[in-house]
């Protein structure tokens, strides 16, 4: 059946952006958008690699969410964390999660942790540094463990230990005091922790929990908060205020009822028909 | 989100969601309207709040009503509030170079009567919060009331309370919002809508 409904085309569009930009001209000030000024890690290690995050979204100086989470799921063997454009990391990755969930049904293989860069750094060049996503990409696939840095703009790094986003400084220095070559998976986890750590104390942008991703050849262990240095105290008292306290104009309430169809079957006379 | 002004903020609460709105319509400092509601009902149990550039506040309000219309003929059932949250998101991100100018808050309860907040910035960005969130020019004011108001497992009649206290004097603060507002309670057997006796300047 053809639809007489406008079909979504996919892609983008910008309708709105004359109309914006007249706007803009005029002296209204467009709203922020969530950024996540992030301390983003990863390192290799012996039988695998460990991926790191902080969980902090920010909208200019105010800490828009408290707990996000910034290592996205790309592949069953693959996962990335993001920073910079908060939707921009989100879309991005689910995207080419999308992309890599096809791609693996129609290869009948796990997917490459490079196939997951090409399409991540090919799709962030296309849009010349404006999709502000800057990603660490970390997975295990035949030929071992992989671990990438994707910039906005398109350009890749493939290291042993990687830090990016705004506590990256604190992270790296971090690293590059302590990390050696095939550690034991307690003491990345550890390292990674450490680095996270720094960054969410030392970089405004970052901050309340670790999360951290463990990936190895056939197991990945997602620990969602797997430090909490920033545990909120107990309120001494309660600021509750008492029932009735605001006034009130106009109250309308609807009740909501479950309403049960049942069809009871009956018997009529033919119509007649002579 | 400046030219039109407006508040809305959402709470959770025991087997319940809150959500509430400011109702001033204005051009930068001229008050137009002091009935422009800016929460509107998308299924029975589920709320989108609307706060930004009001143009764009109507447009979205029919755009998502053509929106959950189709995917109710289509899936033969309603939506969810997560599913709902997702559908907004896609739809500011589609504009993520010419976006619309609102952030939207969605708040209802899913199909088991959990509570579901959340709210995404103006290119769809989803933040899922488990006690409350804020949007509109407000914000700042708002974060600071109800991170001191808010507690876990309120009661219906006590969370309208503290959201109707948080955003009133979160408004109080707040030039280009206020005069008037309106909360809406969400529990699984009835919704309350009250409107709320306020400041006029």
């Amino acid at each position: 059946m053809t639809s007489r409904l406008p079909r979504t085309k996919g892609g983008f569009n910008f309708d709105n952006h004359v109309r914006n930009t007249m706007m803009e001209g005029k002296g209204l000030c467009l709203p922020k958008a969530t950024k996540t000024g992030t301390t983003i890690v990863g390192l290799i290690y012996k039988d695998g690699l460990v991926l790191g995050a902080d969980t902090r979204a920010t909208a200019g100086p105010i800490v828009a969410d408290k707990n996000c989470e910034k290592i996205h799921y790309l592949a069953p063997n693959m996962y990335c964390c993001g920073a910079g454009t908060a939707a921009d990391t989100e879309m991005t990755t689910a995207l080419i999660s999308s992309q890599l969930e096809l791609h693996r049904l129609s290869t009948g293989r796990q997917a490459r942790v490079v196939t997951a860069m090409t399409l991540l750094k090919q799709m962030l060049f296309k849009y010349q540094g404006h999709i502000g996503a800057a990603l660490i990409l970390g997975g295990v696939d035949l030929n071992g463990p992989h671990l990438y840095t994707i910039y906005p703009h398109g350009s890749t790094d493939k290291l042993p230990y990687v830090t990016m986003g705004s506590g990256s400084l604190a992270a790296m220095s971090v690293f590059e005091s302590r990390f050696k070559a095939d550690m034991e998976r307690e003491e990345a986890i550890t390292l990674v922790k450490d680095a996270i750590e720094a960054g969410i104390f030392n970089d405004l942008g970052s901050g309340s929990n670790v999360d951290v991703v463990v990936i190895s050849k056939d197991n990945v262990e997602v620990l969602r908060n797997y430090a909490k240095p920033n545990e909120r105290g107990i309120k001494e008292a309660s600021y509750k205020y008492p029932r009735g306290a605001t006034q009130v104009l106009k109250t309308s309430i609807r009740d909501l009822v479950d309403i049960k169809e049942t069809v009871q079957a009956t018997t009529t006379e033919a119509m007649d028909i002579s | 989100m400046e030219y039109n002004g407006g508040a809305v903020v959402a709470m959770v609460g025991k087997n319940c969601v809150a959500i509430a709105c400011d109702k001033r319509l204005g051009v930068q400092a001229m008050t137009i309207s002091t009935e422009f509601k800016k929460t509107f009902q998308v299924t029975p149990k589920t709320y989108i709040g609307l706060p930004g550039l009001a143009t764009d506040v109507q447009t979205l309000a029919e755009k998502f009503r053509f929106k959950v219309n189709m995917y109710k003929l289509k899936e033969e059932r309603e939506i969810e509030p997560r599913t709902l949250a997702h559908l907004v998101s896609s739809t500011l991100y589609e504009r993520r170079w010419g976006p619309w100018f609102v952030e939207p808050v969605v708040a209802g309860l899913d199909k088991e009567n959990r509570p579901f907040i959340c709210s995404t910035d103006l290119i769809g960005c989803i933040n899922f919060a488990k006690d409350f969130v804020v949007s509109g020019t407000t914000s700042n004011q708002l974060y600071g009331m109800c991170e001191s108001l808010w507690e876990p497992d309120l009661e219906p009649e006590d969370l309208f309370e503290t959201i109707s206290q948080a955003l009133m004097n979160a408004v109080d603060r707040d030039c280009l919002s206020g005069w008037g507002a309106e909360v809406t309670i969400i529990t699984p057997d009835k919704i309350i809508t009250r409107t709320l006796k306020s400041r006029q300047d």
